[in-house]
């Protein structure tokens, strides 16, 4: 009985909600200012030729900025979560087929990644496009059981994954020192700064979504729990 | 009707099932993937609404982009959370409210 009762309070609640939204799709209120079109006009001044990109690290980099830290935190919080290191046991078997493909796919997916961070400034592209591919080359080799020594490093890793934050605070900073507003670059670097933070970013990006596949807690119950559990 | 008022009409349709998943369920990584697709939904939304008739708004995509990479990062601290909790408690649900 109170199982059919929530059934249907929650078909009630979605129901008016979608049908909220699919009203407000079919009306498309009209925007008074067409955004598109200022960042049309400003995109010149910006450094980099490719809209999206603008906005991302030059009109809203301040957004740019506080979504890094949020990574960094969600990283953070992972750690503080994760296993002893004892509790892990990367056993690593030879696969010789497996072990040949990654060899030869990992150093292709670092080149795939460094075209999207330098396409970022002309086509669609950039750092988190790059970072999420760095990621990927990096789970691909702990999967097939290889160490990634860099990242497996501990002070390195902590050094790459604040890399990308601390770079785009000192711009941030340097910008407000030179006399301009945060985060407003001068016009004459704005490209090179955007490609530096950029290029920073990626490396933090494919780091903390490493680090958050890689110190995820085992889904088994751990020995001491268990342990802990048959006492009681 | 343009395919990106179409991909906004799909995303209101995922939020609403989305929404009804989430309510139903209590097991929580069916209730994380729940939420996961009610963001799918809004981002479809936000993208597909605002350029729809007007051509790329490079602004929506960049509000989206900034919030698939969040989406991502949080929902692999939220699964670690989930482990750690099925770890502890072996239950894949948390307790209701009014109940010890």
């Amino acid at each position: 009985m109170k199982r059919r009762y929530r059934h249907l309070s929650a078909g009630a609640v979605s129901v008016a909600l979608g049908a909220a939204l699919w009203h407000v799709v079919r009306v498309r209120p009209t925007p008074s200012v067409s955004v598109a079109s200022l960042v049309a006009d400003a995109l010149p001044a910006s450094g980099v030729s490719h809209n999206v990109t603008a906005v991302l690290l030059n009109f809203r980099s301040y957004d740019t900025l506080l979504e890094v830290a949020v990574l960094l935190a969600a990283a953070v919080v992972a750690l503080a979560l994760r296993d002893e290191p004892s509790a892990r046991s990367p056993a690593h078997v030879m696969y010789v087929a497996l072990d040949a493909f990654v060899w030869r796919l990992a150093p292709l997916l670092v080149l795939v990644a460094a075209y999207l961070l330098w396409a970022g400034s002309t086509r669609p592209g950039g750092a988190f496009q790059a970072g999420s591919v760095l990621a990927g080359a990096a789970v691909l080799l702990r999967l097939s059981g290889l160490k990634v020594t860099a990242v497996d490093h501990r002070l390195a890793s902590r050094g790459a994954m604040t890399f990308g934050l601390v770079m785009f605070l000192c711009v941030a900073i340097g910008t407000l020192l030179a006399g301009q507003a945060l985060l407003e670059y001068p016009a004459k670097w704005a490209g090179a700064l955007i490609l530096l933070i950029e290029a920073a970013l990626t490396i933090s990006i494919g780091v903390v979504l490493y680090s958050l596949f890689d110190n995820a807690p085992q889904a088994r119950v751990s020995d001491r729990e268990s342990e802990r559990q048959r006492e009681r | 009707m343009s395919a990106d008022r179409l991909y906004a009409y799909v995303g209101a349709v995922l939020v609403a099932l989305a929404l009804y998943a989430f309510l139903v369920h209590t097991h929580v990584l069916r209730r994380l993937l729940a939420f996961n697709v009610m963001g799918g939904g809004t981002f479809l939304i936000l993208v597909g609404l605002a350029q729809d008739g007007r051509g790329p708004d490079p602004v929506p995509q960049a509000l989206v982009l900034t919030g698939i990479v969040v989406a991502v990062s949080a929902t692999a601290l939220a699964i670690i959370l989930l482990r750690r909790w099925f770890a502890t408690s072996q239950t894949t649900s948390l307790p209701e409210d009014g109940s010890s």
